[in-house]
């Protein structure tokens, strides 16, 4: 097969495809939701920051999810959510109602698959946030409890402030995790119900390499567009690894 | 430290704390134990509605001898084994001289290789898809291991350097100094003084790339068609497939699947938390 030149017609293809609007609506959806698992992050990590003895089982099994496949962790969602035998129906039973099919309906599916999703990204936040709070400075902290801060005045004024590099990190990782996620789609709906869940990656993957198409200059025009989205995200933190890199020289 | 030590608290508040942070980790853990819940049941229960409560006959054993027998779980298994093991002996190796040179010969090339192993690292791979999948098809290299290995390492490489070099950095220079001053040739340097003082690096670099290799779905769908060298991950997807809804099953196998990764969690957990932490600047 021969290449043709087809200058930007990818690109006009794009505009009017209501596939690839879904796809980024969808993941507008998805960034929305990781973003929160930000501070989200923060308050499950300061409420884990003591230590009892339990607390030695308590953080790791907390965790966990985050070491898990996003294709596993898919599929126990697709358990969990399962309307007529799984967990959902159960709990739904015990008001003897029938429990929603959560990832058939069209206008709830993305939210379920992101519901997958926030379990894994929640505990990333935690684990972030985690190794920042152990930088702390005590002396800060209780020079300003000295000082009768404390509660909201302390986290906003204090401890935040300190956590600039774990809330960077956090929110980075978030918005390209909701960007990339590419095996909850697959592995949850297939894209379905009508195409409702698909995102960018996925819908990138379909057009070019699954068994509905093989427009592979499409898909690469998908990609060159998800590729313009992260780059906006991450070029601030480019820069800031370049300049401390030259500033620890 | 903040919040304060419980031991500081009233007594009302660090037992409502010591009782209620136990029961929202039981909630939060409710996936996982639903599953294995389902794992260890007949299937007749599951259809009975009978998901989570006492089950009416313990059948873990038959569900697991039911997968290791009757599906290909086994060979999805050894075929992650072979695909993660090498990737993660290229990438230390590659990556541990690459970091080496990069930070103990400073130059202008130096730096901009090291640029473009960073820049790399911010390029989400998944875009690569198309080109990744063109090359594997043009070089023989599409539903193979070695493809896989390779394209892995590929990806994976930039980042340990740049995980790497900022360790040998940080170390003192002085004690390089002091053994080129000793007649130690560089190799020596980096055999018997580099390599031991970034070993915890190296350890919390290779949990990192293991998970990272061994959870993989998306390289694995695209590179591969079958069955002979698929990896578990979009392994269980298959199995969940071809079971329907057989849901005790397709737990078992899940359950296979997420055994590695957990228990080498539990088990290097602070060399996850480094790694993780240290590496958080990563994303693919």
């Amino acid at each position: 097969m021969n290449a043709i030149w087809v200058g930007v017609g990818n690109y006009v293809d794009l505009v009017s495809d209501d596939a690839f609007r879904t796809s980024v609506l969808n993941n507008c959806i998805w960034l929305v939701f990781y973003l929160a698992t930000v501070p989200i992050g923060l308050l499950v990590a300061l409420l884990l920051n003591q230590f009892t003895p339990e607390m030695k089982v308590v953080k790791p099994l907390f965790l966990m999810p985050f070491v898990l496949a996003q294709a596993l962790v898919g599929l126990i969602f697709v358990w969990v959510l399962e309307p007529k035998f799984g967990p959902m129906a159960t709990v739904w039973g015990v008001f003897s109602r029938e429990a929603p099919s959560v990832l058939a309906d069209p206008t709830t599916a993305t939210f379920g698959v992101i519901s997958a999703g926030l379990w894994t990204q929640i505990a990333y936040c935690t684990l972030i946030y985690q190794a920042g709070i152990t930088t702390l400075s005590k002396t800060q902290i209780e020079a300003a409890r000295l000082d009768n801060a404390k509660g909201i005045t302390m986290l906003r004024h204090i401890i935040i402030p300190q956590l600039r590099t774990a809330t960077f990190v956090a929110v980075i990782l978030s918005v390209i995790g909701a960007l990339r996620s590419f095996d909850l789609v697959a592995v949850m709906t297939n894209g379905g119900p009508f195409g409702s869940t698909r995102i960018l990656s996925f819908y990138m993957f379909e057009t070019a390499l699954s068994e509905y198409g093989v427009r592979k200059g499409y898909g690469a025009s998908i990609a060159a567009v998800l590729f313009l989205s992260i780059l906006v995200v991450t070029t601030p933190m480019l820069r800031r690894i370049f300049i401390d890199d030259r500033a620890a020289r | 430290m903040y919040p304060r030590p419980i031991q500081h608290w009233s007594r009302v508040s660090r037992v409502l704390y010591r009782t209620l942070i136990p029961l929202a980790l039981c909630l939060w853990l409710i996936p996982i134990a639903s599953l294995f819940l389902v794992s260890i049941r007949p299937l007749g229960d599951v259809f009975q509605g009978n998901a989570l409560g006492w089950p009416s006959e313990f059948t873990l054993g038959a569900n697991f001898r039911f997968i290791m027998v009757e599906t290909s779980i086994l060979s999805y298994f050894w075929n992650t084994v072979r695909i993660t093991i090498p990737t993660i002996v290229i990438t230390v190796t590659l990556s541990c001289a690459a970091a080496y040179v990069l930070s103990a010969y400073r130059s202008r090339l130096g730096t901009i290789l090291f640029l473009v192993f960073v820049a790399g690292n911010f390029v989400p791979f998944q875009i690569l898809l198309i080109p990744v999948a063109t090359i594997a098809a043009k070089t023989g290299l599409y539903n193979t291991a070695t493809g896989l290995v390779l394209f892995h390492s590929a990806f994976q490489t930039g980042f340990c350097i740049f995980f790497l070099r900022n360790f040998i950095r940080d170390l003192p220079d002085e004690l390089i100094e002091a053994a080129r001053i000793e007649g130690a040739s560089e190799y020596q340097i980096f055999w018997y003084i580099v390599l031991p003082l970034i070993r915890p690096a190296i350890a919390a670099m290779s949990v990192l790339v293991f998970t990272l290799v061994w959870n993989d779905y998306f390289w694995a769908t695209a590179l591969t068609n079958g069955d002979t060298v698929l990896p578990i991950a979009p392994g269980i997807q298959t199995l969940n497939n071809a079971f329907v809804s057989r849901y005790n099953l397709t737990s078992a196998a899940s359950l296979v699947a997420a055994i590695p990764p957990i228990v080498l969690f539990f088990l290097l957990q602070k060399q996850f938390e480094s790694g993780l932490s240290y590496g958080a600047s990563r994303h693919d």
